[in-house]
């Protein structure tokens, strides 16, 4: 193993004991999904009617969206952890050894991928527990996943970039607050795009939330379109790697402030 | 005669932060090896942000700094394999034990496997953390805080050491425990320590050469004993019952100064300063002067010189008048 790969799996093992040690954390960050899946989609179960979701049953349509939605909103507080780490003093300790910078970031990022991806897989079960049907199998969730993971990548980079850069938990929860709520309902995650105001659709197809949603629903279906998948695929891990790529950039800017 | 590389050496640093607070106007240190080098300052003099361009956290403006004798511009990566920080807050992992946390800083220098493992035991053993080695260090006291802070910077066995105010914060007991460990760590062949400090007294104690630092810069540097030698005499502080006017001040300081064995008068607010020869002897004439004046007097010491006359000395100012002025600032809104 290459250095910098051994220090990013170092900082990848510090943050998943923490994850491991507090049980009850992982638990709560599973409510929320919970309440969607269930309680949203039993109350607007009858939403499919009007057509164009392409299944039968709201909940088959909803758990891509609630997979999203939740990598998402898990991802954009990740931030929060690296305030505190300034606000404690560690990143300034880790900024004294000779780990590589990159390292340091990409460890949260590995991090934050590994608990997206179990986070997204347990919503997926939960789903299939509550009667969901993937006629797209294993492939399907094996698209739904990763496009999770890196639609969570992008937000965690930024928010991580961000927390750098403000400093103050004020503002990051503020723009968190503004964004979660706008970035879901512009997108496909609760209506079909054939039944959503014609300015809303073209909205959702510019949010990276959408393409990861239509990528996993798509590939979750019967009869996936692949080109819609490889696009927007793409599209988010082009995104994913501008954003890490910003986020480390960002450490010199702190640097400057220190 | 000294062919040796100095340890630490930084020339005319400068360093200023967004809205034009200046945190160094031109501060050279030179720290030679196997040394305790202490900078002393009220907050907000420049102490940690010297330890933060040393330490290559942060860059100067303008400046240049070695340290083991490398740039700590030009290569960063030398530098940091040649230190060991201790800031004020290391921010040691809560969640993860004493041993975790070593185990994490040593690979990040690079240790590893059953060297790794011994060096840890070594640090937990020599910092009486054994025990609790396998606790989360969230369940820590202050003190055991402090000391695995102090373990973190020692893992890779650094050439310079440094301490950022190691005792603040510590109750009585655990500051002197730490002040002992800083005693045993100087005896330790060929490391460095470059510590700053908030408190004379600890200056005295720990450091062989300090420098003081002012507004940005070192207004003075020397042993602790030299420099109070040079401050000839005891030091006499009267407290006055009330603050005298600027004409009563110059008046009465001129009264003072020809006093037979007065070296120095200083007057501020409610506290006269005397320097003489013989502190107690000049007492008698002191306060008889004052009292034909009409000048109240609350209080009258003497003193042995201490590191706070030094203070007085070079700056003009108290050092604890000093502090307080710079945290008021702190509280204000500047850095």
């Amino acid at each position: 193993m290459s250095t910098a790969v051994a220090q990013t799996w170092y900082m990848t093992q510090r943050q998943l004991m923490v994850f491991a040690r507090q049980p009850a954390y992982a638990v709560i960050t599973l409510i929320q999904p919970v309440v969607w899946l269930f309680l949203f989609g039993s109350l607007f179960k009858k939403v499919v009617e009007l057509g164009g979701f392409g299944t039968g049953s709201y909940l088959d349509y909803l758990v891509p969206g609630v997979v999203v939605m939740s990598a998402l909103s898990s991802n954009m507080w990740a931030g929060m952890g690296t305030l505190e780490e300034i606000q404690r003093g560690t990143l300034n300790r880790f900024l004294t050894t000779p780990v590589s910078r990159a390292a340091l970031m990409n460890g949260n990022v590995v991090y934050n991928g590994l608990v997206t991806a179990l986070q997204s897989l347990i919503i997926v079960l939960l789903g299939l527990l509550g009667g969901a049907d993937y006629p797209g199998g294993i492939g399907g969730v094996a698209v739904l996943v990763p496009a999770s993971v890196l639609l969570g990548t992008v937000f965690g980079a930024l928010s991580n970039a961000l927390g750098m850069l403000v400093r103050e938990r004020e503002s990051l929860i503020g723009i968190n607050t503004f964004l979660l709520l706008p970035l879901t309902f512009l997108s496909s995650a609760f209506m079909a795009p054939a039944q959503m105001p014609g300015w809303m659709r073209h909205i959702a197809a510019f949010n990276p939330l959408d393409w990861a949603m239509v990528a996993g629903r798509s590939a979750l279906s019967a009869d996936p379109d692949w080109g819609d998948v490889l696009s927007r695929g793409g599209g988010l891990l082009a995104l994913a790697v501008a954003a890490v790529w910003l986020s480390i950039r960002t450490f010199r800017s702190y640097q400057r402030s220190v | 005669m000294n062919s040796r590389v100095p340890a630490v050496e930084a020339r005319q640093l400068v360093k200023t932060y967004p809205g034009d607070i200046t945190a160094l106007s031109g501060l050279d240190i030179t720290v030679e090896p196997g040394t305790v080098f202490g900078l002393l300052g009220p907050n907000g003099a420049g102490k940690s942000t010297t330890v933060k361009i040393l330490t290559t956290l942060a860059r100067p403006d303008s400046g240049a700094a070695t340290v083991a004798g490398h740039d700590v511009l030009r290569h960063p990566d030398r530098v940091r394999r040649a230190i060991g920080v201790v800031a004020q807050n290391s921010g040691a992992d809560p969640v993860a034990t004493g041993r975790e946390n070593l185990q994490l800083q040593g690979r990040l220098h690079g240790l590893k496997g059953a060297a790794l493992g011994r060096r840890v035991d070594e640090l937990l053993e020599r910092f009486r953390l054994s025990d609790a080695a396998r606790r989360p260090v969230k369940g820590y006291s202050g003190g055991m805080r402090r000391r695995l802070d102090v373990a973190l910077g020692l893992v890779h066995r650094p050439e310079v050491l440094f301490l950022d105010e190691p005792t603040t914060g510590l109750d009585p007991e655990a500051r002197s425990a730490m002040w002992d460990e800083i005693g045993r760590l100087a005896g330790e062949e060929g490391l460095t320590i470059l510590l700053t400090m908030h408190y004379l007294e600890e200056a005295d104690r720990l450091a062989e050469r300090i420098a003081i630092v002012d507004r940005g810069r070192v207004v003075v540097e020397g042993s602790p004993h030299s420099l109070k030698g040079e401050l000839r005499g005891d030091a006499v502080h009267v407290e006055l019952r009330e603050a005298l006017g600027e004409a009563g001040r110059t008046v009465l300081g001129g009264t003072l100064g020809r006093l037979p064995g007065v070296h120095e008068v200083l007057i501020d607010g409610l506290r006269i300063s005397v320097r003489a020869d013989e502190g107690a002897a000049v007492v008698p004439a002191l306060l008889a002067t004052l009292e034909r004046a009409g000048v109240g007097v609350a209080a009258a010491t003497v003193a042995r010189p201490s590191l706070d006359d030094v203070y007085l000395r070079y700056t003009g100012r108290r050092y604890a008048e000093a502090d307080s002025a710079d945290q008021f600032v702190l509280a204000g809104g500047a850095r």
